[in-house]
């Protein structure tokens, strides 16, 4: 089952990320899901504050600044785990170099026809 | 066959069998309520065909069979065939290696159980999910027992098992390092339905007792899962102790007595002597833990049966090792009261005047400690004011007059 780690966490947090510690916690855990065999995707997000979010209501595109939701802790990144259950994705969340201090958001994705992959060039 | 021997044949296979069918096809296709509905439907066809042609020799291997196929006609319905083809086509052939031998279909039951007090799973939904899956209890019963409406108790229900099925939570049994905790879970989730059983028991023919009466089932069963498990057997423990006590609770008119004051005679010796042996066991592994401490308390408690005296010295070390691996309001109230009533009655107030006040201010049995510590102390007034406390705080009428009476018999 394909499972997404979502990682939330706080300001405080999100401004240590580019620390040298941070950044060689991160490649080796994204290291360790591609050697596992189960990483199908994900990456790290830009600041809530580079935002910019977009709907469509009564046919009209309505845009603003900012994230869809101002909270304390907000969405930092996402991975997509490729594992046999939940206590797998469990597991692995918890390994995650931000769980110490974030917390990570583990919900299943739907259906095995998610689209997911590398996109292909236009024809 | 006539219909009510039938439906008393079924009973009887609901009873022995139901959680291990449910478990069993569950731990196959990971939908609980989906082998739930179809095992529901094998039974409504065992009644009619029974009835005609009698119960067969393998009931379960029949039912398994006819649940198989419900299954296999709802994963058509759903279009889901794929995915379900696989374990669908395992049933069939172990449906039909049942039939075939004298064996017995595999007992997936723990696996259940672990499912049911998986941590992914709302805390809240866990004592219902094992009532409901492992023992058939439906859920209009399970509802009434936990107080809240059954429209509230079936989405409860259908979300815990949704969230079982779609977020692919496994039928396993866990290894260490989780081991531990997971099974923490899963008695924690048993002595819920205990304590819930427990403490509305004046109303002793009602679902509450018949909970109590569940939970020792499930207690039972999970010795038989687990016979290594020492904590297992240190819950069964426990609840025999407090289960042989029923009749001595309350008087014939409905008093509250207090357990130093129960008439002894009244209590099931034979069911202490059970909850004595299990202790035994569990102490044979030398992995001490909550329940076993738990039991052992109650067991120095029962021994006044025999000597006429509790060893409160004995009740306080148990109740301090409890604080270190369990340390709940309760285990605090306790280890206070025994301290104070082993003689250290200055050290065992002090020791409940501990207990940070936002964990006691709904705490009945804190205050009626209090009022009774305070009295010992002679510090009338105080001692009042937290037996009527205490008495506020409870919603056992029986315990309320209790609490009040102490109240007013201001010696």
């Amino acid at each position: 089952m394909k499972y997404a780690l979502l990682v939330h966490q706080s300001q405080e947090h999100f401004d240590r990320r580019n620390d040298a510690a941070a950044v060689a916690a991160g490649k080796a855990y994204g290291e360790a899901l591609q050697a596992a065999g189960i990483f199908v995707g994900g990456a790290g997000l830009d600041s809530p504050q580079n935002a910019t979010t977009v709907s469509v209501r009564d046919g009209k595109r309505q845009v603003h600044d900012g994230p869809y939701a101002e909270t304390k802790e907000f969405l930092a990144g996402f991975g997509i785990i490729d594992v046999p259950n939940l206590d797998a994705a469990l597991e692995w969340a918890a390994r995650h170099p931000a769980a110490g201090f974030a917390s990570i958001e583990v919900r299943p994705l739907l259906g095995s026809h998610f689209m997911v992959g590398t996109p292909k060039p236009p024809k | 066959m006539s219909e009510a021997a039938t439906s008393v044949a079924i009973e009887s296979v609901v009873r022995d069998s139901y959680g291990r069918l449910v478990a069993y096809l569950a731990a196959r296709s990971g939908d609980v309520a989906g082998a739930e509905d179809a095992l529901g439907d094998a039974f409504v066809a065992a009644l009619k065909r029974w009835s005609a042609e009698g119960v067969p020799e393998k009931p379960e291997a029949w039912l398994l069979h006819v649940a198989r196929n419900r299954m296999i006609d709802a994963a058509r319905r759903k279009e889901v065939r794929q995915k379900s083809e696989t374990f669908l086509q395992q049933i069939a052939e172990e449906a039909q290696a049942v039939a075939k031998t004298q064996e017995y279909f595999p007992d997936e039951r723990l696996k259940l159980l672990f499912v049911c007090a998986h941590p992914a799973i709302d805390p809240s939904a866990r004592t219902p999910l094992m009532l409901q899956a492992v023992l058939g209890v439906d859920a209009a019963r399970i509802a009434s027992a936990f107080l809240v409406s059954p429209a509230a108790m079936s989405q409860r229900l259908v979300r815990a098992k949704n969230k079982i099925r779609d977020a692919g939570i496994p039928f396993h049994v866990p290894e260490p390092p989780a081991w531990e905790e997971r099974v923490s879970f899963v008695l924690d989730a048993i002595y819920a339905a205990y304590a819930t059983g427990w403490e509305s028991l004046m109303e002793t023919a009602s679902t509450h007792h018949a909970l109590a009466a569940e939970a020792i089932t499930l207690g039972r069963m999970l010795t038989q899962l687990m016979p290594r498990e020492p904590e297992a057997l240190g819950l069964l423990s426990l609840m025999l102790h407090c289960e042989a006590r029923r009749e001595a609770r309350y008087t014939s008119d409905g008093k509250f007595v207090p357990l130093d004051q129960q008439d002894t005679t009244l209590w099931s010796q034979s069911m202490i002597d059970e909850a004595e042996r299990y202790l035994r066991s569990a102490a044979a592994f030398k992995h001490m833990g909550r329940y076993q401490l738990e039991a052992a308390i109650q067991s120095l408690h029962a021994n006044r049966a025999k000597t006429g005296r509790i060893d409160w010295k004995e009740i306080a070390l148990l109740y301090e090792g409890l604080v270190r691996v369990a340390p709940g309001i309760g285990s605090l109230v306790g280890r206070a009261v025994a301290i104070a009533q082993a003689g250290e009655l200055a050290a065992g107030f002090a020791a409940l005047e501990q207990i940070p006040s936002d964990r006691t201010a709904d705490y009945q049995p804190y205050w009626a400690a209090r009022g009774h510590l305070l009295r010992l102390l002679n510090r009338k007034d105080e001692a009042r004011e937290a037996f009527d406390r205490a008495a506020s705080l409870t919603d056992d009428p029986a315990l309320r007059e209790y609490l009040f009476q102490r109240s007013a018999d201001n010696i």
